[in-house]
């Protein structure tokens, strides 16, 4: 009997424990299908914000190029460090290791993550060094990352600062055609998916929501070759006569491009961590300036269009002086009867003054408005001025006067280089062109006459003798190739009035003077080694800059020797 | 025919796994889970080779040991049953005057090997209860029931003391399993269960902080989620993401991202769970099941009471090591330290795992000589 209860009580029992046990395994169970089915896609969704995310890829900024394709700007890609500080400020006994790693203080370091303890993203380090970035990586640390950046690099350095800019750490385009083509340069930042671990490290990329597009390429008008010729000419000129700073630009008169733009003094692009403000502005389309006797040609231009002139008419410039009002209009020295020609030539102040003065304000005006002064040239470039042309009605007769010999104007050097550009072109304005011009028909719909084609032509014939011997521009001469040209040394205005020892010395000339390729204008300011004339200071710039550029573009000579001539005469026999 | 020779050869010859006295279906059992812990062992240890050569290393020797325990005739086991518990209650009592530990004592070093004597009473405390248990007619005296909670209670607070909330609650319920089979009346078992609850708040007067923290952590894991609850969460949404069939192996994120903590060891069922997903759950449940029920088998069939108590132990302690670990990583419980036999990466566990199925192939296979 006892036995028996026992035993009906012990398999009752190990029947209950057998029960109670696959109770607890259903019980399992039912925890993994309610885990795994009923709740899986809310838990497959925390499990996704936990690792996927959504970031930007950068785009690659689109190369900047001279017209022949050498690049002057390229983007090179580099990885940026950068960290989590709401995790990095846990490992706080890392942070020493990740400071050497960085190359920074420790102390710094703290400050730094304790400071945004309470923000997801700081940049450590941007645009690091590979070595640096293997190093700190290394480490593995967790809270720090990587970031795929693009850098700028800019191999012609200095030679084109000022003309291409830069852009900032971000890779915005913060200054020259950098900034005026940003948009086309910039690209559209993509977007992927990536998987990331505890550690905010991308453990790999799932799908590119959008892969980024990158920036189109830019083709400027320069031509590198040319550039760094103006570049280094410029520079021996501005060292040798201890100037302040300088500019030139040469300008491809057929189809308005830019070949070369150049500015003294300059900044390497590429490392601009001393950078001032003086350094990085484009003097040649920012600074004006009033340009002196460079301005002789459009008085004559203008006085030839009147109808009243001709190259031989005689201008009684004695005694050297005359009065208008109460000021007095000076040449150097007196100059007698001399003909419109020789007023050119010999750059008389009283010839030009005494031709502007039988003209209407009006004709006057209207020449040097139609030249393109007192109106920004459109070639887009950041901080263009657009100089200044005052109204014709408010001019006194003294204004008149001086004007004719270039003062109570003021332009910028591109300003004026276009203006010769017209001279060189028989008349015929086109726009100016930062980028290469690959349709000359573009160039055909937009550009326009401004002068008679035979004017120009005669005032071309004039400026050619101010190279020749006898003349004030006679530096400028290339061998085998005729130049027209015209010097100007300008007194500088100053606080009440001219300044009496600080000049600023122009050349402006056309090369070849027969069948025109080339202008180009060169201005040195304040030269401070003795010499200031134009024709001593800036003409020997424009001769070795254009004898190197006509000699790079192939251009034909139009001032053979005879000596040299034999040659060609065969060829033309045979034909 | 030919069943009646092999029946006849068995009389006389024995067949290998015989003569070695190893249960062939408990010891495939245990194989094919341990060869699935280390599957899993392989992705949760991020494709380490190191630490499965390491894992296969104690694996080999807890199943050497395994076998070598079960040529021990069951009698010489029960013979050996006090002193080693004796010399285990020694040695807690030596750990907590000299052991190392992260902040915890647990370990003794011996000099040429480190242990934890916890180990020794998870073995010896159910073989102790049996051996006392069996020497009167059952079910037991309350004054022999005293004794037995004695023998229970003086481990599992020297263990709790260590402190090792874990191990002791494993150790607690497997004597109070064998209590439960050795067929103890029910009020004495209602009692008992009302004491636990009535020294609930007492209990809870003596926990760690951190011990408090967990069972706060367990009512509400998402009330600390950067704290303690973060391991439950994480455990969570790693098993649930894997949904019914699984991300595949080598495939799982949460766990490959570090964003599951300890998934080598007390989680690695997560791993499991994110990548071979219920269905792959079932399988190692099935696997686990199948082991459990052997073993059931084995104690249902053994000659004394002796046997049956300490088998029946064996048994219920390794579905209660399951059922804690699943149960700690699914969120059904608190967060207490146990790995999931056979499958976590450990060593001193396994051993001790596979002493327990030594002695189990011991009852069996010697029951067989015994009966002729």
């Amino acid at each position: 009997m006892n036995t028996s209860t026992t035993q009906i009580s012990s398999a009752w029992r190990n029947h209950f424990l057998l029960g109670v046990l696959l109770l607890a395994a259903a019980m399992l169970m039912w925890r993994m299908v309610d885990l795994h089915v009923l709740r899986h896609d809310f838990l497959q969704g925390q499990g996704n914000a936990r690792s996927l995310r959504t970031v930007s890829m950068a785009a690659h900024r689109g190369m900047i190029t001279d017209r022949h394709g050498e690049p002057l700007a390229i983007s090179t890609p580099v990885d940026s460090i950068w960290a989590n500080p709401q995790v990095l400020s846990l490992h706080r006994d890392r942070l020493a290791d990740l400071a050497k790693a960085l190359g920074k203080d420790t102390d710094d370091l703290q400050q730094l993550i304790g400071s945004k303890r309470k923000r997801e993203f700081v940049y450590l380090k941007r645009h690091s060094h590979p070595d640096r970035v293997q190093k700190v990586m290394a480490l593995n640390i967790p809270g720090v990352a990587l970031q795929r950046e693009y850098r700028r690099y800019y191999p012609s350095g200095e030679v084109t600062g000022h003309l291409v800019g830069f852009t900032n750490i971000d890779d915005v385009g913060q200054e020259g055609v950098e900034l005026v083509y940003d948009d086309l340069l910039r690209g559209v930042p993509g977007s992927k998916h990536v998987v990331k671990d505890r550690l905010g490290r991308i453990i790999k990329n799932i799908d590119s929501i959008k892969l980024p597009e990158p920036g189109g390429v830019l083709v400027l008008s320069i031509d590198r070759r040319i550039q760094y010729l103006a570049y280094s000419e410029l520079k021996k000129a501005v060292l040798k006569h201890k100037a302040k700073s300088g500019s030139a630009v040469v300008l491809d008169v057929v189809t308005g491009e830019v070949l070369a733009m150049v500015n003294q003094p300059s900044f390497n692009p590429n490392n601009r961590r001393k950078l001032k403000g003086r350094n990085y502005r484009n003097r040649a389309v920012t600074d004006v300036f009033e340009p002196g006797s460079t301005l002789k040609p459009f008085t004559v231009a203008a006085a030839l269009e009147s109808g009243k002139y001709k190259p031989s008419t005689s201008v009684n410039t004695s005694p050297g002086y005359f009065k208008v009002g109460s000021n007095t209009v000076r040449d150097s020295h007196n100059l007698g009867t001399i003909d419109v020609a020789t007023i050119l030539q010999k750059s008389s102040n009283v010839g030009a003054s005494k031709m502007a003065l039988s003209l209407t304000p009006e004709q006057h005006w209207h020449m040097l408005a139609r030249m393109g002064f007192g109106e920004v040239t459109g070639s887009g470039y950041p901080g263009e001025s657009s100089g200044m042309l005052s109204d014709y009605r408010k001019w006194r007769e003294i204004d008149r006067a001086t004007l004719a010999y270039g003062y109570g104007i003021s332009t910028t050097l591109l300003q004026l280089t276009q203006a010769y550009s017209i001279l060189a072109n028989d008349g015929i304005a086109r726009p100016i062109k930062l980028t290469r011009v690959d349709d000359l028909k573009y160039v055909r719909d937009q550009q326009q006459r401004v002068i008679e084609s035979s004017t120009a032509k005669q005032i071309r014939r004039m400026l050619q003798r101010v190279v020749e011997p006898g003349g004030t521009g006679t530096r400028a001469a290339i061998k085998n190739y005729h130049v027209a040209g015209k010097t100007g040394t300008v007194r500088k205005s100053g606080v009440g009035g001219y300044l009496e020892d600080r000049y600023l010395s122009l050349f402006a000339g056309i090369a070849p003077a027969t069948n025109p390729r080339l202008a180009m204008v060169v201005l040195i300011n304040e030269p401070n080694n003795g010499d200031y004339y134009g024709g001593v200071v800036a003409a020997p710039v424009f001769s070795n800059v254009i004898a190197g550029a006509l000699r790079l573009l192939n251009v034909s000579p139009d001032n053979l020797p005879e000596a040299h001539s034999p040659l060609l005469k065969v060829a033309g026999g045979r034909s | 025919m030919i069943s009646n020779n092999y029946t006849a050869a068995n009389r006389r010859r024995y067949s290998l796994a015989e003569s070695f006295h190893i249960d062939v279906p408990l010891m495939i059992g245990l194989l094919l889970t341990a060869a699935l812990g280390l599957v899993i062992l392989y992705s949760a240890g991020n494709q380490n080779e190191a630490i499965i050569y390491r894992q296969l290393t104690r694996l080999a020797v807890a199943f050497g040991i395994m076998v070598v325990i079960a040529q021990i005739p069951p009698q010489q086991l029960r013979f050996w049953t006090p002193w080693l518990f004796a010399i285990g209650i020694v040695l807690l009592i030596a750990v907590l005057a000299f052991g190392e530990g992260k902040g915890v004592s647990r370990w003794l070093d011996l000099g040429f090997v480190r242990f934890q004597p916890s180990e020794i009473i998870k073995i010896t405390l159910p073989m102790v209860l049996a051996w006392y248990l069996a020497d009167a007619p059952l079910p037991p005296k309350p004054s022999r029931v005293m004794v037995c909670i004695i023998l229970i209670i003086v481990p599992t607070l020297l263990i709790a003391k260590q402190p090792d909330l874990g191990t002791s609650l494993v150790i607690a319920s497997s004597g109070v399993f064998v209590m439960l089979l050795s067929g103890i009346r029910w009020r004495y078992i209602f009692s008992a269960m009302l004491a636990a609850i009535a020294a609930a708040p007492a209990l809870w007067y003596f926990m760690h902080d951190y011990q408090r923290q967990r069972v706060l952590t367990f009512l509400n894991p998402e009330q600390d989620l950067l704290g303690s609850g973060w391991h439950i969460v994480q455990s969570k949404i790693a098993i649930g993401s894997g949904g019914i069939y699984g991300k595949g192996w080598l495939n799982g994120t949460q766990s490959h991202l570090e964003f599951l903590p300890e998934r080598s060891t007390d989680f690695i069922f997560a791993v499991f769970g994110e990548e071979f997903g219920l269905m792959g759950i079932l399988v190692l449940l099935t696997l686990y099941l199948f082991i459990i029920a052997r073993s059931l088998y084995i104690s249902a069939q053994a000659q004394n009471t002796f046997g049956r108590l300490v088998g029946g132990s064996i048994a219920i302690t390794f579905f209660f090591n399951i059922f804690v670990n699943i149960g700690m990583v699914t969120g059904l419980l608190p967060v207490v330290g146990l790995p999931l036999p056979l499958v976590s990466y450990g060593g001193t566990s396994m051993v001790t795992l596979m002493i327990a199925f030594g002695i189990l192939m011991s009852l069996h296979t010697h029951r067989k000589l015994l009966s002729q």
